[in-house]
């Protein structure tokens, strides 16, 4: 499938469209000192697309998805974005562009309540200052109760309307998981990245967590790169795989060419690395 | 009544209803539901435009008079219209429970050969689709939610808002079908049909017309003076009779406002936020509540707890007679009134319960301590008895004669009876049309004269009139002296303490009852905790020799309450045991919806019925496990057996004070 790839994308087995490519690494080196995070690694993300990012421990997965949210600057190599070369940028550039991201380890603010954090995500798109929001009439007023909507619908979509004025704090693992994915999502980004979405939860919430990821994509068209461990969720769930291990792509392709690929089936069942 | 005034044929039908709330309350709110965050409303202009664009398009899309259309899912403004549209063009609205299985929607589907189905969202979108192939009726579905279904096939699906388009789109055209298909409704016409939960053999169709609708509507809420300002909170299944007399034959009677809740787990604030001044719920919400509001006042500071404990103390002592319009004296009546403002009132405003005047609780026995404290803080919580072949009512407890241990006198237009055998008959107005497709039960239930046969046992209190409920019929039987034996009865009382979690009676044909006790691993775990017993498994905590104290106490109490009661006084447990496992349905001791099967504990556990008629103090027993993985193992345990004081038996009547 990959070599039919062409520039005006692809249609997936359950019919979806895939456009054209998002965002394209080139070559990507990443080096820590001495340490090599990622060696010379080429992919690209589509419009559309659930890319998933899976290896063994340590492969380099979260280092590769900094950089593609730009955290990271690579040594070497270039990431395109909408088809222009990427400079260096600061988070709240990348956020600008419309990347919004969650945490392998949750990153929410813990004494705020759900609707709160939650509105957090909505920073990019409000523009008075804090005068303004000192005096509260009309802008400020209006800017509030637009971005509010707009929170609302996501908390509606991702089904947490009976936490809604509960403190972070106080909220289990699995639906903190779900209130950083509504954060991200207040954002509307084009594309959206996720660490490890489904780490520790029990069947039931990684059902719930597939469910919304599969929805977020289809209804909102937001393209997704994700990261994950259970190998079951990734084959289900994504359009395109890309294998790394030890900082190298050692396979790129559907979930099926993933599955026969005998350089990924040695990386999972362990052979001798020489 | 302001329906007086209206034309006979007006208030006929629910549709027809509809037509007079519009004309007659027009921009008051006939619905409410929470949507992202904010509740909306409609009023009954709206409404009634809503449910005809509705029905217009229902006949455009070739919807039949006489069809059955099922409906599925949580409480929405949407379905409640869908029912009243399916009406209005002669159709057979059939809500099914939402939370059931596709399997189970299968049979209720096939059984009432529903054409088309109205279902919420993609879930239940999704179990309809997986069984269609079995539906051979089925035609079309229409979903509210179009979340997650745009890849759908779409040639049966259609979207609630786009039939309502097409239907006022079509209005010149299909206006006067709609109308000529309403005029024909009357009191004969089904007005819907509701699947009994079925606990014996499969779910049956209990067919309602709009005369049992409207007439128990009708005297039920003129028995509690219910007017148009009432606020209700639609939360519970709306394939329940009691949802569809709430919030659509009195609603529609009366022209009050039904609220939806955002979602079933937003209901607690939701309630907050409407303050319902009607409100039913079972049993079962109530305890929870309490148990919520005892947790917290365990963990609250010093001061606070003895406000808290002061006034309730108080409240217990005066509530109820207050409530009850009784004579108390001055200083009390002060008293509660401080109390009112310190703990009951912002209680009941915590509970969303601030403007309940009349609430309801019903289907099961609920503990006379949850009862009397909910009256006690002024709420006034009534008991009701009855069924859906009755169109819930059967007898109701009138505003000042509430007890929490009989269910009331006749409902308005409800005549009683009970057999030679003690169970229960009714006849009324609201009794069912027939059991749908089921004639041989429809006769076994109901007879030529109009009786309906409960099911259950009890007796009419000679000098109050009220019903009291004692036990299923089947399970009454005779003690060996001839005396009436109701093991539910004491068993119900048994697990009103929090410490039991099941009891299981025996003594049909004997001379004696002895029982079963299972203990609540979470209420006597947390008591041993606070008490520094230690203990390391279920069986060790159940033969602990305090938690034997704790529960002969319990048993002494409950026949101490059994004796006060002449007909069931033979009923006192002389000797009993604490079960070394706790009653699993996974080992067949129970039913799913966990209630006991006394004939395989019976004999599952031969040697200890046995040991306890036998007088012996101890027994040795082995028993079979099933653990949850499917493997099966066997317990063995010496069970402690004790004695229990019987109260003398008192033969004057006691008054209830």
């Amino acid at each position: 499938m990959t070599q039919t790839m062409q520039d005006e994308g692809y249609v997936t087995a359950d019919g979806r469209k895939i456009g054209g490519v998002m965002m394209e690494m080139k070559n990507i080196t990443l080096r820590f000192g001495g340490v090599k995070a990622i060696t010379d690694i080429s992919f690209d993300i589509r419009q559309g697309e659930i890319r998933a990012i899976i290896g063994p421990n340590g492969a380099g997965k979260s280092s590769m998805l900094n950089v593609i949210s730009g955290f990271y600057v690579p040594q070497e190599g270039e990431v395109f974005f909408h088809g222009k070369k990427r400079p260096p940028m600061k988070p709240f550039e990348v956020a600008r562009q419309g990347i919004a991201r969650t945490f392998q380890n949750i990153a929410l603010f813990e004494g705020m309540t759900v609707l709160d954090n939650v509105m957090t995500g909505r920073l990019n798109y409000m523009h008075t200052n804090i005068l303004q929001q000192a005096i509260w009439r009309g802008k400020a007023e209006q800017e509030e109760n637009e971005n509010r909507e707009a929170v609302e619908k996501i908390i509606d979509f991702l089904e947490i309307q009976s936490i809604r004025k509960t403190p972070v704090a106080r909220l289990p693992y699995g639906l903190k998981k779900r209130v950083e994915l509504a954060r991200a999502l207040a954002a509307e980004p084009k594309l959206l990245l996720l660490d490890e979405p489904m780490a520790g939860m029990n069947v039931e919430e990684k059902e719930d967590m597939s469910r919304f990821i599969l929805d977020v994509n289809d209804e909102f068209g937001t393209t997704i790169a994700l990261i994950e461990h259970d190998m079951g969720v990734v084959m289900d769930l994504s359009d395109r795989v890309v294998v790394m291990d030890y900082g190298k792509k050692i396979g790129d392709g559907t979930p099926d060419e993933v599955r026969n690929n005998q350089a990924v089936i040695d990386a999972y069942l362990g052979v001798s690395h020489d | 009544m302001a329906q007086s005034s209206q034309a006979a044929g007006g208030t006929m039908s629910i549709p027809a209803l509809l037509l007079r709330n519009a004309s007659e309350f027009g921009d008051k709110p006939a619905y409410r539901e929470k949507q992202f965050g904010i509740w909306q409303s409609w009023s009954w202009k709206q409404t009634e435009a809503e449910v005809r664009n509705l029905a217009l398009g229902l006949i455009n899309m070739g919807v039949n008079e006489g069809d059955f259309i099922a409906i599925i899912g949580n409480n929405r403004p949407q379905l409640y219209w869908s029912m009243v549209a399916a009406q209005s063009v002669g159709a057979i609205p059939v809500p099914l429970y939402q939370d059931a299985a596709a399997e189970e929607m299968a049979y209720v589907l096939d059984h009432c050969g529903a054409r088309y189905v109205i279902a919420e969202d993609q879930e239940q979108v999704d179990k309809v689709l997986e069984v269609q192939d079995r539906l051979h009726q089925f035609e079309h579905m229409i979903y509210l939610d179009p979340r997650g279904m745009r890849k759908y096939d779409h040639t049966r699906l259609h979207d609630y808002a786009h039939v309502q388009e097409q239907g006022h789109a079509a209005r010149d055209e299909l206006t006067p079908e709609l109308q000529a298909r309403r005029a024909k409704l009357n009191y004969e016409t089904v007005c819907v049909m509701l699947y009994t939960s079925g606990t014996t053999g499969k779910p049956k169709g209990v067919v309602l017309s709009n005369r049992n609708i409207i007439e128990s509507a009708k005297s039920s809420a003129e028995f509690d003076n219910l007017g148009p300002g009432e606020e209700v909170l639609a939360y519970l299944p709306m394939a329940w009779v009691g949802d569809f007399i709430f919030s659509l034959g009195q609603a529609y009677w009366t022209g009050f406002c039904v609220n939806c809740p955002e979602s079933p787990e937003t209901t607690p604030s939701d309630l907050r936020e409407i303050g319902p001044t009607y409100y039913f719920a079972p049993p079962r919400v109530f305890e929870t509540q309490l148990t919520n509001v005892m947790i917290r006042m365990e963990d609250a500071g010093k001061l606070k707890k003895w406000l808290f404990d002061t006034f309730m103390a108080q409240a217990k002592r005066v509530g109820p007679d207050i409530l009850d319009g009784k004579p108390v004296g001055l200083l009390d009546r002060l008293k509660y009134k401080l109390g009112d403002i310190f703990i009951y009132g912002p209680l009941k405003n915590t509970l969303g319960m601030s403007n309940v005047r009349v609430g309801y609780t019903a289907g099961e026995a609920i503990g006379p301590e949850i009862f009397q404290f909910y009256r006690s803080i002024g709420i006034n919580l009534k008991q009701l008895y009855g069924q859906t072949e009755a169109s819930v009512f059967i007898t109701v407890q009138p505003d000042g004669e509430v007890r929490a241990d009989t269910v009331g006198v006749p409902a308005p237009g409800v005549e009683l009876k009970i057999s030679d055998t003690g169970e229960v008959y009714y006849r009324s107005p609201g009794v069912f049309e027939y059991y749908y497709k089921n004639a041989e039960s429809t006769a076994d239930t109901k007879d030529a004269e109009g009786w309906v046969a409960t099911g259950d046992a009890g007796f009419i209190e000679p000098d109050t009139g009220h019903l009291r409920i004692i036990d299923r019929a089947k399970d009454v039987g005779k003690m060996a002296d001839g005396s009436l034996f109701a093991p539910k009865y004491v068993e119900n009382k048994l697990k009103f303490f929090p410490n039991i979690l099941e009891a299981v009676v025996f003594g049909n044909g004997r001379d004696k009852c002895m029982a079963f006790i299972n203990i609540d691993m979470s209420a006597v775990g947390n008591w041993a905790e606070r008490n520094n017993i230690a203990y390391s498994s279920y069986q060790e905590l159940a033969g602990h020799t305090k938690v034997y104290a704790a529960i002969q106490a319990h048993v002494e109490e409950v026949n101490r309450s059994i004796a006060e009661d002449e007909m069931l006084s033979g009923c006192q447990v002389h000797r009993f045991l604490i079960l070394h496992k706790e009653l699993d349905a996974d080992d067949g001791e129970m039913t799913r919806t966990r209630k006991v099967r006394r004939r395989i504990i019976e004999e599952k556990f031969a040697d200890l019925i046995e040991a306890l008629y036998a007088g012996k103090t101890e027994q040795y027993t082995e028993t079979e496990v099933t653990y949850e993985d499917g493997r099966k193992g066997k317990i063995s345990a010496t069970l402690e057996i004790r004695d229990a004081a019987i109260a003398p038996i008192r033969t004057q009547k006691v008054a209830a004070e």
